[in-house]
């Protein structure tokens, strides 16, 4: 089979089980089940398939593997769609694949599949456990889903949408699969809908990335009746940018090109969370975990820093819209970094280190590191699926020990928890090699040499930049430190934590797969003139990824400077973090629990104020109220009374005395009165009958003589 | 000679006369009087005009017999009805046997 | 003026008069009698038209039967004449002035027209009236159809007449 109908069929088999568990397995788990991951498991292999093509194929940056159909005919010529693998769609294609399939295979563990049946457990609640009776005592062990089969045919649906975005060579594909992650992701951070709290979050994550939908669609648009075309390959013709620049916007000034990469990266602030549309990420948490992992780590934010990395050309236009990119990725990175520090939940630590490490890879984007933006993108995808999926993890060993104890503990906050590195070890190592990716530990983790080549790359010409993106790297490091010795470290600080226990291998499986992934991928991409380590293996990473440009860049010169600061803030925020809280015994003891860190800087409350309560102003009062009844169904009302006072008049004017009056009522009286009258003609008496037709007879005969004989 | 026109003139007269004696008498049994005399002219005029044409073709004198024998047939039938008109309500005064008015 | 004329106008006073009386007699029984007159009278017509068969019929049925059934019905319905007020109706001038338009109307008619002026022909001699009307009468070529349904029409009256006026007791 050739590549390019490989690459076609690949996001096939996720569709397909989508609609085979909607339609007919939703009553059976294992099914289902089987149908998703078999699913997800033949997109993998296509996937590994086109990622070992890609990767031997001569030159793939200038001879991608692309194949298009024409689609919608517009007047001469033909909107043209297809597929597109080129150096950064091929390792793109191999994380999303890689995650995505350890997802599926986790959330069977995650879900409970084996479990009994809950005691009260509702479908739109999450399940809370049954009660077993062993041996003459009765303990209370997790329950499965309710709505097992129902979560495996969204994350099929999610699955499909990211492949679609990826693998698509036009910015109309993207689109669709942008908006049926978006779609998806509503579904699934509400997936346990009766709970108003995961309603709520599911539309403000749907609401907050359609603000950002809207202006990327604006961009599309732009794009297109700028160029003609929406196919990347159009849009990046050396011709079409170099017109694109020079040409001016009324808009701030900008050039066509830089307007529309600025337009195209306002939807990738909605979908990568970044500020100042970063509200949804947190409150996203309401999902299973394997949501969270899915949307945060493998796919959905993914996708909106994978979308500007693909537009880099058009962005690099104008180095307004770069600096602007810049601007709000590293501020970001900072902000969310700050707020992560006062956060108990395990999973919120997680959320808002999501929307920091997002932003260094803008921010890395925006300094022009392309390479180095798209190195950071999949190393995070490894090492933060990883500590989501070990999150999940935790708090299902926590679940357990709460099941235990039958306390109604919180198993998400960490404060609660405590030891569990000998409860639950395989999560114990896997989520602390996670978490020293994600601070950047030197050489062993992949974080490091990501995070290592944006700090680079950015130290020359981007200063500020440089000392924003060092400061949240030591954040970065402290607070992951903090959650590891919370979570892992110490003594159990509830019951529940001491009775907490290891996960099944269908959990804790992925964990280690992802782990060797954290850990080895960041091999890949050793910068050459590193001491002592560079030149050792290839910088394979900036070989290959950097093909993809037309002209490729230029790996950053070392320098000792970014290099000791990486250092010096990774291991010393894990020193600080280990030592600020291997003895704290609770939350009263966190010097950091400040107010407004802990309250996200007050966004929630602004944008509630600003934006949710006027629109529901004016949606009850001003359209329903004042337009909707008032004015149109007034004006219907009016009609009504009109016609009615119409009908009314006819019937008492017209109806009434003219047609039963006269025509109907005064027939039957004219009648009826001539009647009278001639009866009494009638009396009975022959004599009178006698003379009345003798008298007209005689006429009769006077009148025929009169005429006839006269002749 | 007596021309046709004269005997014509009579049977008129006749007929005349008896028409005014059915419109105007009280008594049933006058008003069938009447009607004799209408019907005696009529006669007269058949046998007239016989008499005066060619007499050979007695047509006249036959309708003239059959008159007759409608006159008693008439007479008959219709003093029974007003004898038994008479039984029932005990009146001959032709106002009175008013009992078909509407 | 001769002989025929003469008579003929004797006998179309008679007839008049005694007609006249018939329909204003206020008694009537003196009606009846009036009208056997009048019966008379046409009877002696009959004769001068040379119609002796039915000068004799006349007077044997008209007279002989019908005046008498007519004698027989104002006698069987006497009680009701004892009072002897007017005999005529309230609107009897009414009918005078109807009568009288007949008769001019008649009269205008028979005037109108020339033809009527004629003269009675001659009888051809050995004419036999009486043989010829028997012929007439039951020759089928003739009107014996006629006949026998008159003799049908008094079968009827005669039955419908008992039947009418016959009285259950």
């Amino acid at each position: 089979m050739t590549t390019e109908t490989l690459i076609w069929l690949i996001p096939l088999p996720p569709f397909l089980a989508f609609f085979l568990i909607v339609l007919f397995t939703n009553r059976n788990k294992s099914v289902s089940h089987t149908i998703a991951i078999g699913a997800a498991f033949l997109a993998w292999a296509g996937a590994m398939l086109v990622f070992l093509r890609a990767i031997g194929a001569n030159e793939l940056g200038k001879e991608p593997f692309t194949s298009s159909i024409n689609w919608i005919p517009t007047a001469d010529t033909w909107l043209k769609i297809g597929v597109l693998v080129d150096p950064l769609g091929a390792i793109v294609l191999f994380f999303v694949a890689w995650t995505v399939l350890m997802i599926f295979v986790y959330s069977v563990g995650y879900h409970n599949f084996g479990q009994p049946v809950g005691d009260h457990d509702q479908a739109g609640l999450p399940p809370e456990g049954a009660t077993l009776e062993e041996h003459g005592h009765k303990h209370r062990v997790p329950s499965v889903e309710p709505m097992y089969s129902r979560f495996f045919a969204f994350i099929s649906l999610f699955a499909f949408g990211m492949l679609v975005l990826v693998l698509s060579d036009n910015l109309l594909t993207l689109f669709v699969g942008w908006e049926i992650m978006g779609l998806c992701s509503y579904l699934l951070i509400g997936f346990w809908y009766a709970k108003p709290s995961a309603r709520d979050a599911a539309v403000k994550a749907f609401m907050t990335t359609r603000v950002g939908d809207v202006f990327m669609l604006l961009g599309i648009v732009f794009i297109y009746s700028a160029t003609g075309s929406l196919s990347f390959k159009d849009i990046f013709q050396p011709q079409v940018l170099h017109t694109l620049a020079v040409v001016p916007t009324p808009i701030l000034g900008l050039s066509a090109g830089g307007l529309m990469g600025l337009l195209l990266f306002i939807g990738t602030i909605g979908k990568s969370a970044q500020f100042p549309l970063h509200v949804w990420l947190p409150d996203a948490m309401e999902g299973p975990t394997p949501v969270s992992a899915m949307i945060h780590a493998a796919t959905m934010v993914s996708a909106g820093v994978y979308m500007v990395i693909r537009m880099f050309p058009l962005l690099s236009l104008d180095p307004r819209t770069m600096t602007f990119v810049a601007f709000i990725g590293a501020f970001t990175a900072l902000f969310a970094a700050t707020i992560a520090v006062a956060q108990n939940d395990i999973k919120r630590v997680l959320a808002y280190s999501t929307i920091s490490q997002l932003g260094y890879m803008i921010a890395a984007l925006g300094s022009g590191a392309y390479v180095a933006a798209a190195f950071h993108l999949v190393t995070h995808a490894f090492f933060k699926a990883l500590l989501f999926l070990g999150s999940g993890s935790v708090i299902h060993g926590m679940e357990h020990g709460v099941l235990h104890t039958g306390e109604h503990t919180d198993a998400q906050d960490m404060f609660n928890m405590g030891g569990l590195r000998r409860k639950m070890p395989i999560t114990f190592w896997t989520f602390l090699i996670g978490g020293f990716a994600l601070s950047g530990f030197p050489v062993l983790t992949a974080g490091f040499w990501s995070k290592d080549e944006i700090l680079a790359s950015t130290f020359g010409g981007h200063t500020a930049v440089f000392i924003t993106l060092s400061v949240a790297a030591f954040l970065t490091a402290f607070y992951t430190m903090r959650q590891i010795t919370l979570t892992f470290l110490g003594e159990p600080r509830s019951p529940a934590a001491s009775h907490a226990q290891e996960t099944v291998w269908t959990m804790t499986t992925p964990l280690v797969f992802l782990a060797i992934f954290a850990v080895g991928f960041g091999w890949t991409g050793i910068p050459e003139h590193f001491p002592i380590l560079g030149g050792i293996l290839p910088n394979w990473f900036h070989e290959f990824v950097g093909s993809t440009l037309a002209t490729p860049p230029e790996a950053a010169p070392f320098n000792w400077i970014p290099l000791l600061v990486s250092l010096t803030v990774a291991l010393g925020g894990l020193l600080v973090g280990w030592l600020g809280y291997r003895n704290v015994r609770s939350a009263k003891e966190d010097a950091l629990q400040i107010p407004v860190l802990k309250r996200k800087w007050y966004f929630d409350e602004m944008y509630d104020f600003a934006f949710v309560r006027p629109s529901a102003w004016i949606a009850e009062t001003l359209i329903y109220q004042w337009m909707d009844k008032g004015l149109i169904d007034g004006l219907l009302h009016l009609f009504g009374k009109a016609t009615a006072a119409i009908g009314s008049t006819l019937r008492n004017v017209i109806d009434k005395p003219v047609i039963n009056g006269f025509f109907g009522d005064g027939t039957a009286h004219v009648v009826q009165g001539t009647g009278r009258n001639l009866r009494p003609i009638q009396t009975g008496r022959i004599q009178q009958y006698m003379l009345f037709s003798l008298i007209v007879l005689l006429a009769l005969v006077g009148l025929a003589y009169y005429f006839l004989m006269r002749v | 000679m007596v021309p046709l026109s004269w005997w014509l003139i009579l049977s008129a007269g006749l007929f005349s006369i008896g028409l005014f004696g059915v419109l105007s008498r009280k008594n049933a049994v006058a008003i069938l009087l009447g009607v004799e005399l209408m019907l005696n002219s009529v006669n007269i005029n058949l046998v007239s005009f016989w008499r005066y044409g060619d007499v050979a073709r007695m047509a006249g004198q036959v309708f003239a017999i059959i008159v007759f024998a409608v006159a008693a047939a008439e007479v008959a039938v219709g003093l029974a009805l007003v004898i038994s008109v008479y039984r029932q309500r005990n009146t001959v005064i032709a106002d009175n046997i008013d009992m078909m008015k509407w | 003026m001769d002989l025929s004329q003469i008579i003929f106008l004797v006998l179309a006073v008679v007839i008049l008069s005694s007609g006249l009386l018939v329909v204003t007699t206020r008694d009537i029984v003196h009606a009846a009698l009036w009208l056997i007159v009048t019966l008379f009278g046409v009877a002696a017509l009959y004769a001068v038209l040379s119609a002796g068969f039915l000068a004799v019929v006349q007077v044997v049925i008209y007279i002989g039967a019908i005046a008498i059934l007519f004698i027989f019905a104002v006698m069987l319905t006497r009680k009701e004449m004892r009072d002897r007020g007017p005999q005529l109706s309230a609107t009897w001038w009414f009918s005078a002035i109807v009568a009288l338009l007949t008769f001019a109307g008649l009269f205008l008619l028979i005037r109108s027209w020339t033809g009527f002026g004629v003269l009675a022909g001659d009888i051809p001699a050995g004419f036999d009236a009486v043989g010829q009307l028997g012929n007439a009468l039951v020759s089928p070529n003739a009107f014996v159809l006629p006949f026998e349904v008159a003799s049908v029409l008094l079968l009827a009256a005669l039955i419908g007449a008992v039947y009418i006026a016959f009285s259950r007791k």
